[in-house]
């Protein structure tokens, strides 16, 4: 939301003392602090809240915000719960504990992350912090982005509802974690053979000798912000392209048997949703082929905007670049080879 | 950003769902069973939110080195948007707006081969505006011959023609779809867009198009419509 950011500009003044902070400001620093445009960016909300309600009355705004704040709503409790669990990994699994667990050779550790994937009950918004943490805990990234992929596709809730979407239609299920699968596992080998640590940019955690429970709480804070923040921006993009792009744009589309599986592709991108219920989406898909349906529950799980974006601030903007395509190819591949072998 | 002001930031999401959870406008943008989501994590970012201010307190108390005053994310001002669209803007529900713009959904339950009969000591029988379309379109009818049923829903304008209308929702608001029933029959004059109604009738063979996706839309004999308040969900 814009206007966020234009409201911190104008009120850039320290003229109005924090009220929300629970001592004053350092005398010593000039300028504005983020407690006081804070303080100040709350006072605005409050007094401009009449305003703000009638610039968003108009149906379209109303509509864009409803989405907006139902993104947010659904995937915020799935980001807490991969960043408690990321911080708990961080903080009380000791430092060699994988290097036993996971096989030395990453070509063996490539294909047991990815069926470890299954053990992850959550969508693909706590998979990417859980990864996360697992290269830091020195994981090869390789095996990490493996499970990265695979967890929010063929873990037990999203098979289950991937089976009541598609009653009398096992097969579905079947392609889904075949075709999800073998493509988390084949893009973890060519990240193995083709993949350069410098790409990567992992955010720093600060290390705390106040012992495991402070590691906890600074790493749930420390990833919540980070990884919420490039949350909010995909559910930006995704209600924007909800409630802007005219659905009647994908008819002509939905006859055509290679680009409707492109299309559907290119629509779990765009719209973002999590994997647990982009079963029941899938089929209401109606116009679109078997293997179109099988290409968007495989493409959404492993890339649409808010991921790309969640991925970029997790490992860095030169990683999601590169990643995020192949992830993208990778994905519609199998699922067109599952959809010919299974559908 | 300061630890006191991302203290600040947590606290507003994490009380920002409670609110919702509270009020019950949860309803407006995700599924029921979404409540047993959102507590928790409310309940989570509340206490990190309490831990962090709590340990910038003491910290500044005991040293004031100004710790973490640079390289936490600046992206987390972003975090204050949804706050914004939570606690200020609250919008409503979807509803005629995006139906008009949306084909119809026929549902995800089309290949269910049978029909389970519906029970003859109830009059009229109620039924979700899925259900009913999935009964006339998938199965012909058969179910619903010899029944008064009941549905709920909003009045939704297609060119003249009123529609009964219904937003579905599979995972939350960003995915509603509308499910449209066509009216068959006498009709109040005075149906106006977006009102809730409760219509009564019955199954007819009558079906048309939508015209943005081209998909069946049934129609049902009405009896009668009255109007309602809008109910607490207006998904289904």
């Amino acid at each position: 939301m814009p206007h966020n950011g234009s409201v911190s500009a104008e009120l850039a003044k320290p003229e109005t003392p924090a009220e929300t902070s629970a001592t004053p400001a350092p005398p010593r620093r000039r300028g504005l602090t983020s407690i006081e445009a804070l303080a100040l960016l709350l006072i605005f909300g409050l007094t401009a809240r009449p305003g703000l309600t009638e610039i968003f009355a108009a149906p379209a705004a109303q509509a864009w915000s409803a989405r907006f704040v139902a993104v947010c709503v659904q995937a915020f409790p799935f980001l807490v719960l991969g960043v408690v669990l990321s911080a708990a990994i961080a903080a009380f699994v000791p430092a060699g504990f994988f290097h036993k667990v996971v096989p030395k050779r990453t070509a063996l550790a490539v294909p047991v992350a990815g069926v470890a994937g299954a053990v992850l009950p959550a969508c693909e918004c706590a998979s990417v912090p859980v990864a996360g943490a697992l290269v830091r805990r020195g994981v090869a990234p390789a095996a990490a982005f493996t499970f990265m992929l695979a967890s929010p596709a063929i873990n037990p809730i999203v098979v289950v509802s991937t089976f009541v979407a598609f009653p009398g239609n096992p097969e579905m299920v079947y392609a889904r974690v075949a075709a999800s699968l073998a493509a988390a596992i084949g893009i973890g080998w060519l990240w193995a053979r083709l993949g350069k640590t410098e790409w990567l940019n992992l955010p720093k955690h600060r290390h705390h000798d106040d012992g495991k429970w402070a590691a906890l709480w600074s790493g749930i804070r420390h990833d919540f912000l980070h990884a919420g923040g490039y949350l909010v921006i995909g559910a930006a993009i995704a209600a924007s392209l909800n409630t802007l792009v005219p659905e009647t744009w994908l008819q002509p589309i939905a006859d055509h048997p290679v680009l409707g599986v492109l299309a559907l592709a290119v629509l779990a991108v765009l719209v973002s949703i999590c994997s647990e219920s982009d079963a029941f989406v899938a089929a209401s898909l109606t116009q679109f082929s078997p293997t179109a349906k099988l290409a968007f529950m495989v493409v959404g799980p492993f890339i649409d905007v808010k991921l790309a974006a969640m991925q970029a601030g997790t490992f860095g903007r030169r990683f999601a670049f590169r990643f995020a395509p192949t992830a993208f190819v990778a994905a519609v591949a199998a699922s067109a080879l599952m959809g010919v072998v299974l559908l | 950003m300061r630890r006191d002001a991302q203290a600040v930031i947590l606290l507003l999401v994490g009380g920002g769902m409670l609110r919702l959870a509270w009020t019950g406008d949860y309803l407006n943008y995700v599924k029921p069973y979404a409540f047993w989501l959102i507590v928790p994590a409310g309940i989570v970012l509340i206490a990190v939110a309490a831990i962090t201010g709590w340990n910038s307190w003491r910290a500044k108390r005991e040293a004031d080195d100004g710790h973490g005053h640079h390289g936490e994310p600046k992206v987390a001002w972003l975090l204050l948007a949804p706050v914004v669209g939570m606690l200020l803007v609250a919008p409503d529900a979807l509803g005629s707006y995006e139906a008009e713009r949306t084909g119809t959904v026929v549902g995800a339950e089309e290949n269910r081969s049978t029909y389970p009969e519906l029970p003859d000591d109830v009059d009229p029988v109620p039924l979700t505006l899925l259900d009913y379309a999935a009964r006339a379109i998938f199965d012909e009818g058969q179910t619903l011959e010899g029944h008064r049923i009941q549905l709920r829903g909003f009045i939704l304008y297609e060119g003249d023609e009123p529609q009964l209308a219904r937003m579905v929702v599979s995972c939350c608001a960003a995915d509603a779809r509308p499910v449209k029933i066509g009216f068959e029959g006498e009709l109040p004059a005075d149906l106006e867009q977006d009102q809730w109604v409760e219509v009564i009738g019955e199954y007819t063979t009558r079906q048309g198009r939508d015209e943005i996706n081209g998909e069946l839309v049934p129609y049902i004999e009405v009896e009668s419509i009255t109007n309602i308040p809008t109910p607490e969900n207006e998904y289904q």
